[in-house]
């Protein structure tokens, strides 16, 4: 048997931004629907800690993306953008069911990143307004509450989805071996991502 | 590679553009949905502009027995009075069903509440003629809040007991809260256990913090 081997799938600043965005999310999940469930909210009362804790959570998530933008590999980054920006006819056969063969992002990994990346916007631009609009009745939109809501229903249904693909799933969990090593098995690189020129890694 | 398209991005700008539209426009399509829905999904999940939060500002939530309750009304009275549960009920019943608005933006449609108007309430202290504004004060510490004598003796605003024909729960403010319909839901104080009758309407715990004294429902707070 010989040793299998490994192409690197994720640089270190990706996986920075991953991780960040990954425990800001359930800290900002779990107090959030402290606040929100009337069950919980009785239940574990203690409401402007959890608030307060709500919102130190959101203020240290952007400040971390910033930071991980600011102190990592941005040219690397823009690569990756690149190549989750663009979808080929690949792509399109893959989402509409076919199968193509994918490059280092599959189809569905890109959609997962526009989304991802729009949700975390709208988050922050919602819950800011909210909290503003505490103070400020010129921040009270009236759309505010609802979209913060709509999209706390989205991303947990999205996050599901990936945390099944990423770790229950048997021919796709192997994938998370490169968000927290960095790298995943050739052989596997090859079968999912069959046009990810896995030997120029 | 031939045939790329950019729709990574396109996917990002249009979720962006309809979610910050939408900060003009979801909550009429909300509300226009969730009349789609059956009644019955609302019960299960708190919908955002049709269900109650519950809200609190101090670290506990009061926890209070109805059998030793006691509303403590005094200040500019003749008599000051302490009742129990048993009391209040032994004065005229007031029942009503009204919307109940929250100015942070949810609304709670044809909820109906059981209890005494406060106009019964204060026959029985008798408030002298120099007597102008009521606060009610929460066993959560340090909420309170505050209306003038005109706007508690409206006909519909009431110390309630019941909620939905069945005894008030505790996140609700039970045993005893104030419903003020007109006015945004931080008006309606929970968990009351004192009125004290004063000259002017003393500042109330969200008053401090900016919000308008006047709470009228899409009159008030910049609505």
């Amino acid at each position: 048997m010989s040793e299998p081997r490994y192409v690197r799938r994720f640089s270190r600043t990706e996986r920075s931004l991953h991780w960040v965005h990954a425990s800001a999310f359930f800290v900002l999940l779990g107090s959030g629907l402290v606040l929100y469930l009337p069950s919980l909210a009785t239940e574990v009362g203690r409401r402007p800690l959890v608030k307060d804790v709500h919102l130190l959570t959101a203020v240290a998530w952007i400040l971390a993306l910033a930071a991980v933008l600011v102190l990592g590999d941005r040219r690397g980054l823009r690569v990756t953008a690149r190549e989750l920006d663009v979808f080929d006819s690949d792509d399109r056969r893959w989402l509409l069911g076919g199968d193509a063969p994918q490059g280092r992002f599959n189809a569905g990994q890109k959609l997962n990143a526009a989304l991802t990346a729009a949700f975390a916007l709208l988050f922050a631009v919602s819950g800011a307004l909210l909290w503003l609009g505490e103070r400020d009745t010129r921040f009270r939109l009236d759309g505010s509450i609802v979209l913060h809501d709509v999209l706390t229903y989205a991303s947990v249904a999205l996050v599901a989805g990936h945390l099944y693909l990423a770790v229950i799933h048997p021919t796709t969990r192997h994938a998370l071996r490169g968000i927290t090593r960095g790298s995943v098995r050739e052989d596997w690189a090859r079968e999912h991502h069959a046009k990810w020129p896995t030997d120029a890694q | 590679m031939r045939d790329e398209q950019r729709l990574g991005r396109a996917a990002f700008l249009g979720v962006t553009a309809v979610g910050l539209s939408s900060l003009l426009w979801g909550r009429s399509a909300w509300e226009a949905t969730s009349r789609l829905v059956p009644s019955g999904v609302g019960a299960v999940l708190p919908q955002p502009t049709s269900g109650w939060r519950i809200y609190t500002v101090a670290s506990t939530m009061p926890r209070i027995d109805p059998a030793t309750y006691r509303l403590r009304v005094d200040g500019l009275v003749q008599q000051p009075v302490s009742l129990t549960l048993t009391d209040l009920r032994a004065l005229p019943v007031a029942e009503h069903v009204s919307d109940f608005h929250c100015v942070t933006g949810w609304s709670v449609d044809d909820v109906r509440w059981t209890g005494v108007r406060v106009r019964d309430l204060l026959a029985g202290a008798g408030p002298l003629p120099s007597a102008g504004a009521l606060a009610f004060v929460s066993a959560e510490r340090p909420y309170v809040d505050s209306l003038t004598l005109e706007q508690a003796l409206l006909p519909d605003v009431m110390l309630a007991w019941e909620m939905d024909a069945r005894p008030l729960p505790r996140p609700h403010g039970g045993p005893l809260r104030l419903v003020v319909p007109a006015m945004y839901g931080y008006k309606s104080v929970k968990w009351v256990e004192r009125v004290v009758v004063t000259r002017e309407p003393v500042v109330g715990y969200w008053e401090e913090r900016g919000y308008d004294q006047d709470a009228w429902v899409g009159r008030s707070n910049a609505a």
